[in-house]
């Protein structure tokens, strides 16, 4: 449900919501997987981000999201410039994905500490994005919540030992979704929680036996911000 | 809040839909009025910072086909022949054009249509002398009816075509200028109804699928249609259709467009640019 700063708001960069401010979305949302600064991607851009994304500055918007800016930072225009300052290196494919939304993204981003990420994510309209795919595993992430993704080894009690340490925060979890590819083999889940988790939290989650990787994404509120 | 028939209900407990609104947005963010309207206050800065950066004359877009006619429009803009038409229409086109240009914009209801209810209300401030707050004031009621639309029907172009965008910014519009005028709501609502009315069908078919023709100009011809609308109420002509109706008709219009209509950049203007 719309509220009234989503009607006379978003503040955002032009031109356009989905293929300019989701895009800078997707871009955070990247990095903030990644837990760091990236240092090279690689980016396929399909359907109408393809035809019409260097008149929308999608690549730029994209850029700058990974260099971690908001949808409303107007170094989103010179975020090409600033990326080859700060060395990081980008290039932009032509992807296709089947039965894919329009305005969908794959991005392969890493940093020089061996860390990598790889992810598929669409804009679907009015700044609105949801996150498909990470590394493989099915997932719908909407940004609406900040979310922990964490990936483990598949095997009994995992979602137990995880749920338990964010009730030991005394954080509530809104929603979740696990995915894995093969029985025994790798698995994800993606939490929605209320609030917002802290260091101390994440470094408890990554902690834990056979969790491989713990990312926060913390999702800046567009709507209450002057 | 969620139809046209409850704002106006909410307005007269509360003394003004716009009252009723700031509450309203107070009670669903938790925060408190003052907050709100500091918020709203915001929105206002940033728009008014747009209509500056939009109104220079080398602006560009990238594909540098849109930028700089809004500076030419403003200094031709002649207010004792076409009054306040004259700066709301270059303010509106400013404002789109710096979002062509890559901007920074306030989002109204879209950023394709960011330039209707900033170059009304600015414009209408100046001619009439308004302090900030009132602005404020007639954007919460904007943004109600925005709202409304919003939920009731569309405010996307891909959904809903031009019509959902440049028409329901026109609407708000329209609705802002009445209240700044000292109109009633019921007055208010009506010029939101005359808007509706007199943008029903209106395609979004953007050259090359980009943000830039025809709609910066259609920016333009919002703010002029909002005025226009606005004006009919506060004569006194009531709007002949019931405001709710008109919002229904308006998204069945919509998902009755063909896609080639519906911001895909093939039909309309579309076909003839590129």
């Amino acid at each position: 449900m719309p509220d009234l700063f989503d009607i006379v708001g978003p503040v955002m960069i032009g031109p356009s919501s989905s293929h300019t401010a989701g895009a800078a979305r997707i871009g955070k949302a990247a990095r903030m997987l990644l837990s760091g600064a990236p240092k090279k991607a690689s980016v396929g851009l399909c359907g109408s981000f393809q035809k019409t994304y260097q008149g929308h500055g999608t690549d730029k918007a994209l850029i700058g999201g990974m260099l971690n800016m908001d949808i409303d930072d107007p170094r989103l225009r010179d975020s090409r410039e600033l990326a080859g300052e700060a060395g990081f290196q980008v290039d932009f494919y032509s992807a296709t994905v089947r039965n894919a939304h329009p305005n969908t993204v794959v991005i392969d981003l890493s940093d020089d500490a061996g860390r990598s990420v790889n992810l598929r994510a669409a804009s679907v309209g009015g700044g609105e994005i949801r996150i498909q795919e990470i590394d493989g595993h099915e997932t719908k992430i909407t940004g609406h919540a900040n979310t922990l993704v964490i990936h483990y080894l598949d095997k009994y009690g995992m979602i137990a030992n995880i749920t338990h340490e964010i009730a030991a925060a005394r954080i509530n979890i809104a929603a979740m979704l696990v995915s894995r590819t093969v029985l025994g083999g790798g698995a994800m889940v993606a939490l929605e929680i209320d609030g917002e988790a802290d260091a101390g939290l994440t470094e408890k989650l990554s902690a834990l036996e056979n969790v491989y990787s713990v990312a926060y994404l913390k999702f800046t509120n567009d709507r209450q911000e002057g | 809040m969620d139809t046209i028939h409850a704002l106006l209900e909410a307005g007269k407990r509360y003394g003004s839909i716009s009252k009723a609104a700031a509450a309203w947005q107070a009670k669903e963010a938790q925060a408190s009025e003052a907050s709100v309207t500091q918020t709203m206050r915001g929105r206002l800065i940033v728009m008014k910072e747009s209509l500056k950066e939009g109104l220079n004359p080398d602006l560009r877009s990238v594909s540098g086909r849109v930028g700089g006619n809004a500076a030419k429009l403003f200094t031709a803009a002649d207010t004792e022949l076409y009054g306040i038409t004259a700066k709301a229409g270059a303010y509106a086109l400013a404002i789109a054009e710096n979002n062509a240009c890559m901007g920074k914009i306030v989002a109204a209801p879209t950023a394709g249509s960011c330039g209707i209810l900033p170059g009304v209300l600015i414009a209408a401030q100046e001619s009439l002398g308004l302090p900030d707050d009132a602005l404020v004031d007639a954007m919460f009621l904007a943004a109600a009816v925005g709202r409304v639309i919003a939920l009731q029907a569309t405010v996307s172009g891909a959904e809903g075509g031009c019509q959902a965008e440049c028409g329901s910014a026109a609407a708000m519009a329209a609705a802002a200028y009445v209240h700044l005028m000292n109109g009633t709501d019921e007055q208010a609502i009506g010029a939101c109804g005359f808007v509706l009315m007199n943008s029903m069908g209106l395609v979004c078919d953007p050259v090359d699928g980009l943000v830039e023709i025809p709609c910066v100009y259609r920016n333009a011809a919002g703010a002029a249609q909002a005025l226009c609308a606005a004006q009919m109420a506060l004569a006194g002509l009531t709007c002949p259709l019931d405001v709710d109706c008109l919002i229904a008709a308006m998204k069945d219009v919509g998902t009755a467009l063909p896609p080639s209509l519906r911001e895909t950049g093939e039909g309309g203007c579309a076909a003839c640019g590129g």
